[in-house]
């Protein structure tokens, strides 16, 4: 007899009023990733879409490009770069409108560039200028989230809280697979179910954290499969057809805005470049693991659907690259500027009123700054 | 002149009071936790909230404090106040990285754009017969936070204004309620019940020239009952209730131990890395030149909790405190 029949044999019958809850089924996620490029759904998408979807996975492309040459020259101190990713991070900006909310991880810097962030904005953190460069209010992206999984009860907190005002808004929240090993994922999905928060959870699946393959992380069939037991959808996502993420997230946004709850969506897609530039990728994975990837890109599959239907010719590809180096161009310039940053802003918003601690703290360093420009202007 | 009509209350009918007056003010004002709606609290602090203001003001949430914590931070986020229940101290500690890396930091790694006006309510210490993981006094990881405030009633009027004070703060506030106080009694005007200073003031109990004993929350009786003790003694003890840890009132303090020239600090958080540590130096810093003998501390034993059968022997008593006023007849060659 096995384990589980002789637990079945002392299960205890249930109480004439115990009921299964919620038929588990409609919630687990399909066997397979949902793809739309180069099935014949694509032939449904707007054309309009694929080629907004194209032209942000381009630039966001250079975009990664640009911001790793800027740790190579010291302009950033780390940069997590997303490529590979883009068709993730490019679709999680473009299924929300302007009043959603947006909850991103350290690595996810492109999808608030693609909400319309700044670009030097949305790198104060990496660069070791103010951690958060912007005020997340005026974007409605919450800052760039470095521990892991802990912007995920944020994103629930403040979905809960927009429907409490009777307000129309969704929170998204991104995080990465190691991410969902976390306590805080684990919280975030129980209370956004239990209260049905118009949340949205988007996995990056990108096979590491750091360096660690999923197979040690979990041993669920699919990160998406983790849903059903919180009583919420989960969907599994081909990560890099940014036609199929973009789909699966509207889904899920336009579910959530209905008042249907969250949705746990798992996009499997692939980290191309290591951790940041401190990681040594080689380490821990082959080359042709990371060839088979390159060959599954997601500006190529995109570009293939374009051209295949006649939707984009080799002037728009080229128009596409020009908008990017345009805006790598700005990037670079603005970044090569050194931030001048005043020290006194230390004190400046750790208390909405300084404690008397902190005024004694700050008279000491405006002597010390004083002194500093007195000696500098003795030495000259 | 008006007669003040002083009532009996106890300091959690107070805690309860100022809740509801505070949501009665601010309809952003939400209250959530384990236990905290239809139960009212395992201590009862929060009874009725959720029948007075529905199930959407006062929150019975899932059996996670990070996920309280981390969703009351969302909720800030949108606009709202949320009060927060640890419903006892070793419970928090789930909820520690959400405090230290959100909660305590959200205004400083925006600039300003993005302040949590989050109160954390935390039952702490012990005294009431708690079995393990229900005693702690965890004051100290909260003062070593910088962006939270930390502060902690003595006093029925206090549990009022200073839960009023917390919640009305653009600030976190860690708001750290003395169990063994819930049901200490004192006459109180429920009708004016707002007379307190705000938060970051020390208060003299008990003014007194021959040493300054300095303490906070459930200490502050112990301090009191000490200081009428000493009377037999000759001794005429000050007893200063901090009643905030973060901000700490300097000026209070040291005016006291400048007028008395001695001073103890007591509280029952172990006494290595604890408070007392932090006050003794700020004292010293500021008083040396009137000090008599050096800044002592009766504190808890650098120990766990004790199991409740032994902590009288832990938690600081008149004796200790009387014991370590003796030493203030220091004599340097001794």
């Amino acid at each position: 007899m096995t384990v589980m029949e002789q637990r079945g044999a002392y299960r205890p019958t249930p109480p004439p009023a115990w009921q299964p809850r919620t038929d588990p089924a409609p919630l687990l996620p399909d066997a397979l990733p949902h793809r739309v490029l180069g099935t014949e759904a694509a032939a449904q998408v707007d054309p309009g879409l694929l080629r907004r979807l194209y032209a942000e996975l381009v630039r966001g492309r250079r975009y990664n490009a640009q911001a790793t040459a800027l740790t190579k020259q010291g302009r950033l101190a780390v940069y997590p770069s997303s490529t590979g990713q883009e068709a993730c991070e490019v679709a999680a900006a473009l299924v929300l409108e302007e009043r959603d909310w947006l909850f991103p991880s350290y690595r996810d810097t492109l999808a608030a560039v693609a909400r319309g962030l700044d670009p030097v904005q949305a790198l104060t953190l990496l660069r070791g200028d103010w951690h958060t460069g912007y005020d997340p209010h005026e974007h409605r992206i919450a800052p760039l989230c470095t521990p892991l999984a802990t912007q995920l009860p944020h994103a629930v907190g403040l979905a809960h809280a927009a429907r409490l005002k009777s307000d129309d808004v969704v929170a998204l929240a991104l995080v990465g697979d190691g991410g969902t090993s976390e306590g805080d994922f684990h919280e975030a999905l129980n209370f956004a179910a239990v209260w049905q928060a118009p949340v949205v959870f988007l996995v990056q699946n990108n096979g590491f954290a750091i360096s660690v393959p999923l197979a040690k992380q979990t041993a669920a069939p699919s990160l998406a499969h983790k849903a059903v037991g919180y009583g919420m959808p989960g969907r599994l996502v081909d990560g890099n057809d940014a036609a199929a993420v973009h789909e699966v997230l509207s889904d899920a946004v336009r579910h959530a805005r209905a008042g249907g709850g969250p949705t746990l969506v798992e996009a499997v897609t692939y980290r191309m470049e290591a951790h940041t530039n401190a990681d040594d990728a080689t380490r821990y994975r082959g080359d042709s693991e990371v060839e088979t990837w390159r060959a599954h890109d997601p500006i190529a599959l995109l570009e293939h659907e374009l051209t295949e239907r006649g939707l984009l010719d080799d002037d728009g590809i080229r128009e596409a690259r020009e908008a990017a180096e345009i805006m790598a161009a700005d990037l670079r310039a603005r970044m090569n500027q050194d931030p001048v940053l005043d020290p006194m802003d230390l004190f400046a918003h750790v208390y909405a009123e300084p404690t008397p601690q902190l005024r004694e703290q700050e008279a000491l360093l405006r002597a010390e700054l004083a002194a500093e420009a007195e000696s500098e202007g003795t030495a000259r | 002149m008006t007669t003040v009509a002083l009532k009996p209350a106890t300091m959690a009918q107070a805690l309860t009071r100022a809740l509801r007056d505070a949501m009665a003010a601010d309809p952003t004002v939400h209250v959530m936790g384990e236990d905290v709606g239809t139960l009212g609290g395992v201590f009862r602090v929060t009874d009725g909230l959720a029948k007075e203001f529905g199930e959407d003001r006062c929150t019975d949430t899932p059996l996670a404090e990070a996920g309280i914590l981390g969703t009351a931070v969302g909720m800030a986020m949108y606009g709202l106040r949320p009060v927060v229940e640890m419903q006892f101290d070793a419970f928090a500690y789930p909820a520690f990285e959400q405090l230290i890396s959100h909660v305590a930091r959200m205004r400083n790694r925006t600039r300003g754009a993005m302040p949590l006006p989050i109160t954390i309510r935390v039952p702490y210490g012990g005294g009431i017969g708690g079995v393990e993981h229900h005693s702690d006094s965890s004051e100290a990881y909260y003062m070593a936070t910088p962006g939270l405030h930390v502060v902690t009633p003595a006093t029925v009027a206090d549990a009022y204004g200073l839960l009023r004070a917390a919640i009305a703060s653009d600030d976190p506030v860690v708001f750290l309620e003395p169990k063994r106080l819930y049901w200490s009694k004192d006459s109180w005007n429920p009708d004016e019940p707002t007379a307190v200073d705000p938060i970051g003031r020390a208060v003299v109990r008990r003014p007194g020239h021959s040493a300054t004993l300095i303490t906070y929350g459930p200490s502050v009786p112990v301090c009191l009952e000490a200081a009428e003790a000493a009377r037999a003694e000759g001794w005429d003890l000050e007893v200063v209730d901090l009643r905030s840890l973060v901000p700490f009132d300097d000026e209070t303090v040291a005016a006291s131990v400048r007028r008395t020239g001695r001073a103890v600090v007591v509280h029952e958080a172990g006494g290595y890395g604890g408070p007392g540590g932090e006050i003794a130096a700020r004292v010293t810093e500021r008083c040396f030149h009137h000090l008599e003998a050096p800044v002592l501390r009766v504190a808890g034993f650098d120990i766990p909790y004790p199991p409740p059968m032994l902590e009288r022997h832990h938690l600081p008593g008149v004796d200790r405190i009387l014991d370590a006023v003796g030493r203030l007849q220091w004599e340097a060659d001794s």
